[in-house]
């Protein structure tokens, strides 16, 4: 899988932290943040998901000229249904080597980890599939590392 | 405003409603930041006519975002080592979320005080939604 450079920006820090509701100045005010214990404007813990925005191939992102699967005169914009509910997520995990900080410019690389199957009442078979993604700073030194797994439903999850 | 090994015992809880009456803007804002714009969680009508579901729900990760409040209010800022979680149920606009994290061990590591902690958010059911771990640095 192609590397991916994520350059860290405090505006972008600035709006995750509002969309988890996160009020912490030392995610939005540099002056606050700088006499703080970190010294400066740190990311959030789960900030590096946003790495997806520099992805230039993420599928879950509309692109002109590509039809979208969701809604516009009909329900999904793709012929025919949907195979599944698609893929969702079940687990996320981070080792923090030191805090994400405006100006680092990451170099993101993911590799394919282990593939496992279940049964499940609620949504048929499951497929999990790991991926690991190595985050290193613009010195090269590591600075996270994220393991996801992902999850395909044969059926969508009842709501129980 | 670290944690003081000192001052924590095995079993000690904090617990934070991380949200209330979760919006589908929420949710848009949420995607719109992260990048991922998966009609799931931003589009009712393919959500529910397409997809087959009742209606939009939150990303995984904007529920471990809200967890994340909680942690980082209870043991500082930059002071995770380790936090992963586990969805286990799907987060639906209106939710009320608490989030608790409870401290499993205290130890020391290479001359580091560290604390392990089980973390746990719950809906307003009592359904949880996310069950995790995480370790941080704290002080002596």
């Amino acid at each position: 899988m192609a590397k991916i450079t994520f350059p860290v920006e405090a505006t972008h820090i600035m709006m995750f932290a509002r969309a988890i509701g996160d009020t912490n100045p030392v995610y939005h005010d540099a002056e606050a943040a700088k006499k703080s214990e970190v010294g400066g404007i740190i990311a959030p813990p789960s900030f590096a998901q946003a790495v997806a925005q520099f992805d230039p191939d993420y599928h879950l992102r509309p692109k002109p000229g590509q039809k979208w699967f969701g809604s516009g005169a009909t329900p999904s914009g793709v012929e025919g249904k949907p195979a599944s509910s698609g893929g969702l997520h079940a687990e996320q995990h981070y080792e923090y080597i030191r805090p994400l900080r405006p100006g680092d410019v990451l170099t993101c690389e993911t590799k394919p980890g282990k593939t496992w199957e279940r049964e499940s009442k609620r949504a048929g078979k499951l497929t999990f599939r790991e991926r690991v993604t190595e985050y290193r700073d613009q010195n090269g030194e590591l600075v996270m590392i994220a393991r996801g797994v992902g999850v395909t439903t044969e059926r969508p999850v009842d709501a129980g | 405003m670290a944690l003081k090994a000192s001052a924590l015992k095995v079993g000690d809880t904090h617990s934070e409603r991380v949200v209330e009456n979760l919006s589908r803007t929420q949710i848009v804002q949420y995607a719109g930041v992260s990048g991922d714009y998966n009609p799931l969680h931003t589009d009712d009508v393919y959500t529910r006519e397409a997809a087959g579901y009742k209606s939009v729900f939150a990303h995984g990760m904007l529920t471990m975002g809200l967890t994340s409040k909680m942690l980082t209010n209870y043991v500082g800022d930059g002071r995770l080592t380790k936090f992963g979680v586990r969805f286990t149920n799907q987060v639906w606009p209106g939710d009320t979320l608490d989030s608790t994290a409870t401290v499993e061990a205290i130890r020391e590591e290479n001359g580091q005080k560290l604390v392990d902690l089980k973390l746990s958010t719950k809906n307003q059911n009592g359904v949880e939604v996310v069950s995790g771990n995480a370790t941080a640095r704290i002080d002596g």
